[in-house]
């Protein structure tokens, strides 16, 4: 009974030893700036930008094989905070200036109702056959719907400037202050 | 009473013998009101007339929405011919919802009851009466005054400072409301008293206004709890921390309110709202405004109804000599600049200030900071403008941020003494601007996170009802073979 309760003992924290040297000499050095990004992804694995989920997403990213514009929900706010993350500089592909934010065109929309299933956030409201909206605050402007859209009467477009979102320009001053 | 001192403070040329020795006159009623729906701090207020629709002078025009909000009422009796966007008094000239009002010339008012003794009501009922009359702080921060009183009762507010101390160059119409109204205003201080259920209340005036310090303590003579105070004229001693400073000693904590102190202020303007309010029954539908600068032919002071256009305000005043070089909405220290004529005055307008070149000091280029710390010495709140403009400049927002941005006035101490006409205030709104901006993004991918998450739970709640169903439709199918089985 105590030999068996002793070298069960000895064993274990031989083995716990062990393992743990093995975690501090035999570690696999992972990107730091991986994890960095990994936090900054949407984190919901929905697959749209072709890697196994937001962790193989961000791998990708960490090493310079995605363009920052790899992931759609993420919209322009993220390909913003990506590209200034890892120091690189926006393609031409996206967007600088105003958010654009998807708005259908009444006029035009059949009720296919193709947008909605496209939708990451659910932003696009209606039944079939039936016009369709957008709700604005929800859009975030990934213009996966616009794809889809036998109409065309999807499209991408500014925001109109508010007085709520106002706010002074900085002062063009030709010096240091 | 003792008085106490702020740090900082400049002392900007008065300007206010233009208009000071001008009786109100009444702007006589313009053919058209545009009436913003948002002339408040918090939600926009929701039209409840329609386009066509009759109105009398006090009737209702827009509802408030929620806590934070403010109604807004008819100035006038006429019909209702838009409603719909229309530009703001804004620098950037972007439009507010706007109902548009065509005066019948007849003036007609809804007539209500006022409560025969207000004083018999409850604390809360007097609130609720000060917001139903649409009533915002006056002196310039728009901030719905019942939401504000009931709040400061809450607090156990024990003082209420009436600002009269105007201590922004030009402007003169809170003197001549304390010289030509003084027991209306009084009364109206007695009233936010009761909504209070504070014990006294201190009437400051500087001490560059002597005959409204006059009228305003004769006006007071029999009211026990009702002091009046001069303080000496230090530009920005109407700032009501720093009159709070001035009057307790007591300095209001970073990123806290005035009524941490106990302390609760309100502008005469808004007293005397309050008493036109309980005793008449009269909404807030018009207010005093100075029409003033060098570039105004005739400088005056205006009872002029909310919704009239700048434009009604400086052809009554004679027009502008020579196209003024700006025109500003407010004082030159804190006012903005104004996109045209064409825009409506608001509650929170004390002023029309259209100044020539020569006032202006457009001539002085800015030039790099020098690290004189002018600036610094001019601070009211003990800030160092210096090193907030600098890291605004290059964007480091929670730079500026750690020296105290958001503890920042806007009072405009530090530009006025910056010996390189640097635009520091211009620095501090765009910072704060950035800021706000960067929060509401963080806002959105918050929420875009969260809708993610939940439509991926749709979607598999979706694909196990349907997997379930399969499920259900095969045993079903089952069960009748094998009882097809049986009966075979």
């Amino acid at each position: 009974m105590i030999a068996a309760v002793l070298s069960l003992t000895l064993l274990g924290v031989a083995l716990g030893w062990g393992l743990g040297l093995a975690a501090r000499y035999l570690r696999v050095e992972s990107n730091p700036v991986h994890e960095e990004i990994q936090q900054m992804l949407p984190g919901v694995n929905c697959g749209q930008c072709g890697y196994p989920g937001c962790s193989g997403a961000a791998e990708a990213l960490a090493t310079g094989k995605a363009s920052v514009t790899l992931c759609p929900p993420g919209g322009p706010t993220l390909v913003q905070a990506l590209a200034a993350k890892l120091g690189v500089a926006v393609d031409g592909a996206s967007h600088s200036g105003p958010p654009l934010l998807a708005r259908i065109d009444e006029a035009t929309c059949i009720g296919c109702a193709h947008c909605g299933k496209r939708c990451p956030t659910d932003a696009i409201i209606g039944a079939p056959k039936q016009i369709h909206g957008v709700m604005q605050d929800a859009c975030i402007g990934c213009g996966l719907c616009v794809d889809v859209c036998p109409t065309e009467c999807l499209q991408l477009r500014p925001v109109a400037p508010a007085l709520k979102t106002w706010h002074w320009p900085k002062p063009a001053l030709g010096f240091g202050v | 009473m003792k008085l106490f001192d702020f740090w900082g403070g400049v002392h900007p040329a008065g300007q206010k013998h233009l208009s000071a020795e001008q009786a109100i006159q009444i702007l006589p009623m313009p053919s058209r009101l545009h009436v913003p729906l948002q002339q408040h701090t918090g939600r926009s207020a929701v039209a409840v007339v329609k386009v066509g629709q009759t109105v009398r002078k006090g009737e209702l025009l827009g509802q408030e929405q929620g806590g934070v909000s403010a109604p807004v009422h008819a100035p006038t009796s006429g019909v209702i011919t838009a409603i719909g966007d229309f530009t703001a008094p804004h620098v950037s000239g972007l439009p507010l919802p706007t109902v548009t009002l065509e005066s019948d010339g007849e003036d007609r008012w809804l007539e209500q009851e006022p409560p025969p003794d207000p004083f018999a009501l409850e604390p809360e009922e007097v609130a609720a009466r000060i917001g139903e009359a649409g009533i915002v702080g006056m002196g310039g921060a728009n901030f719905p005054s019942a939401v504000k009183l009931s709040k400061a009762r809450q607090a156990r507010v024990h003082t209420l400072a009436v600002n009269g101390a105007e201590c922004e160059p030009y402007m003169t119409c809170d003197d001549r409301l304390m010289r030509e109204r003084a027991e209306h205003i009084v009364d109206g201080v007695r009233l936010m008293l009761h909504a209070l259920q504070a014990p006294n209340a201190v009437i400051a005036i500087e001490d560059n206004k002597p005959e409204a310090v006059a009228r305003m303590k004769a006006a007071c003579q029999n009211e026990g709890q009702i002091r009046v105070v001069v303080v000496p004229s230090r530009y920005p001693a109407g700032s009501a921390k720093q009159l709070i400073q001035i009057l307790t000693g007591l300095e209001t904590p970073a990123g806290g309110r005035g009524t941490d102190t106990g302390v609760l202020v309100h502008n005469v303007g808004t007293a005397y709202a309050v008493h036109r309010a309980l005793r008449q029954a009269r909404p807030l539908i018009s207010r005093i405004v100075t029409v003033t600068g060098g570039a105004v032919a005739e400088p005056k002071n205006l009872e002029a109804p909310i919704g009239a256009l700048v434009e009604d305000l400086l052809a009554f005043c004679g027009g502008t000599t020579d196209a003024p070089a700006r025109l500003l909405m407010g004082g030159p220290m804190m006012g903005h600049p104004l996109p045209g004529t064409q825009v409506p005055i608001v509650k929170g307008t004390n002023g029309i200030l259209a100044l020539t070149a020569a006032e202006l000091r457009l001539a002085a280029t800015p030039s790099p900071c020098i690290r004189c710390g002018r600036c610094v010495e001019a601070c009211p709140m003990g800030l160092m403008p210096l090193e907030m403009s600098k890291r605004a400049r290059h964007d480091d927002l929670d730079g500026a941020q750690a020296f105290g941005l958001i503890d920042c006035i806007s009072c405009g101490s530090c530009a006025f003494a910056c010996p390189s006409h640097i635009p520091l205030v211009q620095y501090f709104e765009y910072a704060r601007g950035a800021l706000e901006a960067r929060q509401r993004a963080e806002q959105k991918a918050r929420e875009t996170r969260r809708l993610l998450e939940q439509r991926q739970a749709r979607l598999v709640r979706a694909e196990q009802a349907k997997a379930e169903a399969a499920a259900r439709r095969q045993a079903e199918k089952r069960q009748a073979r094998m009882k097809g089985g049986a009966t075979a």
